[in-house]
């Protein structure tokens, strides 16, 4: 047991003497919690916009109210000719524009129906779809309030768009638990694959196995002060998307934290067994970065839908340790369930640990290769 | 009871043979040099003595327990010092020291006497990181960790390579010390020079032994009279005695070529004439000392 203490106080030694370690452990969390939530986000702020209001009536001018007041628009220019239209959207900051006709509130009143002319920018088709959804959004908001004032209208359908769990459609819920699962992922496997890389490299290796501590307790003392680090990791995510991207963890945190130390433990497994395959410290980290950050963005559904996949991607998704913690993540953060909703992810998410687990341990060598 | 005893003991690498029948015993108590180049097999032999390495054929056994049923146990007891700088160059010498005390099952204090000696030269260093030392002090650190659990066995894989003069004689001096505490030590060196050091050597030239005894033994059993030759011009000298017929054998040896000659009555004076007439002037050829080195071309020679 002095042991074991002793080599856990060695590798926290380690840890905390070098600080490129140090930066890579606590910096890279921070800075792709920051980069994601800030920069990378598909979610649509202050898009330029025209309006041409040729109407220029009571219905028309409470509609460009709304817009202007929204803040996912800026009007950035009243035109009166549709010449104007092409000129704005070549000069390449104006996304989209709405044309109101003439007469549109008398069409409102008398025909219960009206039209307004909405042009996007489908050179981007994601932004334009979602700018463009915004819109329809917004005027049809324009049109329940309507309803709502007159008690009647007959004939008005309103179709009823709500948006589950992210009704202002943030952009951090879908990528906080995938930066967790990328951090984690990314931190156990590289750091523990090097740092037993480093031994037998160095050579301290050999005067490890020459002598009564065992193999075995090698590996603990090598996983425990990782599993300590990245709990603080997630802490730190936690507390970055609680107080700065506004992101409340809806569901249990003692919860949370069991599954994280669960996926932890995943991660760290397959780093000991990435450890023992090679014997360069580069080797390892090229194996840890290429093999494991690659299928953690593209299999754990965090950026691509894995349901759009071919079935044969969508089977290899299944053997992703993150793929299950980002669920799990998502159900616990995001959506406030329990541990009845995860029950079945977490079993699975066991499982690949304990494979791992069995797999690494069976191939580590007692003896040089 | 020896030591160590390998009993035609085999390593292979890919086909290759690295370790060749070797049969080795080394006493209890004993200070036993394996002298030989780079790429020997050295290393090889070390690393099957403790374990780390299983042998391809042969056995070996180390305080009497066998390398590869008993590994366990033949770890608790020896000390290895690798030949690579093998401490953790992040933490302070205090902290290596401690580390491996610990490891060990045991403390600095309990075996301190042992490593007294030498712990007392790096005692001003203790905060110092172990990488930030000098070659020797970062070796005399790595025999104070191989020893802190006062092993019976000490394995010492060149301790002395890439350390400078000095410390190279301390170091042989430390040894010399701890064989005074009874603890069998088995060392690799590539410096012939310290192989007259030992209480016993084994040369050893790409993976088989040429010959095991002490190193007076070995130096007696030189069969010629060998003298050690100097001219003016030092490369002519070589080519000339390589073609004399005289000769037996003849090597560069520092600033000198050593020769020996096939008639061991051989009048020196006229030889010497022999190679004035070859344009060499400034001739001296006199008897010299038989080193190992000399032994070990001369069994080199023998063999090829």
């Amino acid at each position: 047991m002095k042991q074991l203490l002793t080599f856990v106080r060695k590798e926290f030694a380690h840890v905390l003497r070098d600080r490129k370690t140090l930066l890579i452990l606590f910096g890279m969390p921070v800075a792709q919690i920051l980069i994601f939530g800030f920069a990378l986000t598909n979610e649509v702020k202050n898009a330029r916009i025209m309006i041409m209001d040729q109407a220029k009536d009571q219905a028309s001018r409470q509609i460009i109210d709304k817009i202007e007041a929204s803040r996912y628009f800026e009007v950035n220019q009243y035109i009166h000719h549709r010449d104007e239209l092409e000129k704005g959207f070549k000069q390449g900051d104006v996304r989209l524009a709405v044309i109101f006709p003439q007469g549109f509130d008398h069409a409102l009143q008398h025909l219960h129906q009206a039209q307004i002319e909405v042009i996007a920018d489908a050179s981007d088709p994601n932004y334009a779809t979602t700018l463009s959804s915004y819109i329809s959004s917004i005027i049809q908001d324009y049109q329940s309030e309507q309803v709502a004032a007159a008690g009647h209208l007959p004939y008005q359908i309103v179709p009823q768009i709500r948006f589950l769990y992210n009704p202002q459609l943030k952009g951090a819920p879908n990528f906080v638990p995938g930066v967790m699962a990328l951090v984690l992922m990314l931190v156990c496997v590289m750091m523990t694959a090097v740092s037993i890389v480093k031994e037998k490299e160095t050579g301290t290796m050999e005067i490890l196995l020459v002598s009564p501590f065992s193999p075995l307790m090698v590996i603990v003392s090598k996983a425990i002060p990782y599993l300590l680090l990245s709990l603080i990791n997630v802490t730190t995510i936690l507390l970055l998307s609680v107080f700065v991207l506004d992101l409340p963890v809806q569901g249990n945190l003692i919860l949370l934290f069991a599954e994280s130390t669960l996926f932890i433990i995943t991660c760290l497994t397959l780093g000991i067994f990435i450890s023992v395959k090679t014997s360069s410290q580069q080797v390892a980290m090229l194996i840890s970065l290429m093999g494991m950050m690659l299928p953690t963005i593209l299999f754990s559904g965090f950026m691509f839908p894995i349901e759009n996949m071919p079935w044969p991607l969508q089977l290899i998704s299944n053997v992703v340790p993150s793929k299950w913690y980002y669920i799990i993540v998502k159900a616990i953060m995001i959506k406030g369930l329990g541990f009845a909703a995860i029950w079945k992810e977490t079993l699975i998410l066991a499982g690949i640990t304990l494979a791992l687990l069995v797999i690494s341990l069976k191939s580590f060598k007692i003896r040089l290769s | 009871m020896e030591a160590v005893r390998t009993t035609h003991l085999k390593k292979t690498y890919h086909g290759k043979t690295a370790v060749d029948e070797v049969s080795l015993t080394i006493e209890q108590g004993e200070l036993f040099g394996l002298i030989g180049p780079d790429g020997a097999g050295k290393t090889s032999i070390f690393r099957m003595l403790t374990t780390l390495l299983l042998p391809d054929g042969g056995a070996a056994a180390v305080d009497g327990l066998d390398v590869v049923k008993d590994y366990r146990q033949i770890r608790k007891r020896v000390g290895y010092m690798p030949g690579k700088f093998s401490l953790y160059p992040d933490l302070s010498v205090e902290e290596n020291l401690n580390f491996f005390a610990t490891v060990f099952n045991t403390t600095v204090a309990a075996n301190y006497t042992l490593i007294k000696d030498i712990y007392v030269q790096l005692e001003p260093f203790k905060k110092r990181r172990a990488g930030k030392l000098s070659g020797g002090m970062k070796q005399k650190l790595a025999l104070c960790c191989a020893l802190i659990h006062k092993p019976t066995v000490l394995f010492l894989d060149e301790p002395t390579t890439g350390v400078d003069p000095v410390s190279r004689k301390e170091f042989w001096e430390m040894l010399q010390q701890l064989k005074a505490q009874h603890i069998t030590i088995l060392v690799s060196t590539p410096y012939m020079d310290e192989a007259s050091l030992c209480d016993k050597v084994a040369l050893i030239q790409q993976g088989k032994i040429l010959s095991v005894d002490t190193p007076a033994a070995i130096v007696a059993s030189y069969p010629q009279p060998l003298y050690a030759a100097r001219a003016n011009e030092m490369h002519q000298l070589l080519k000339a005695l390589q073609q004399s017929a005289d000769v037996r054998s003849s090597y560069g040896f520092g600033e000198f070529a050593h020769v020996s000659f096939k008639d061991t009555d051989i009048d020196i004076a006229s030889f010497e004439t022999i190679l004035a007439k070859k344009g060499l002037t400034d001739i001296e050829i006199r008897p010299t000392p038989v080193t190992i080195e000399d032994c070990f071309i001369e069994r080199l020679n023998s063999q090829a």
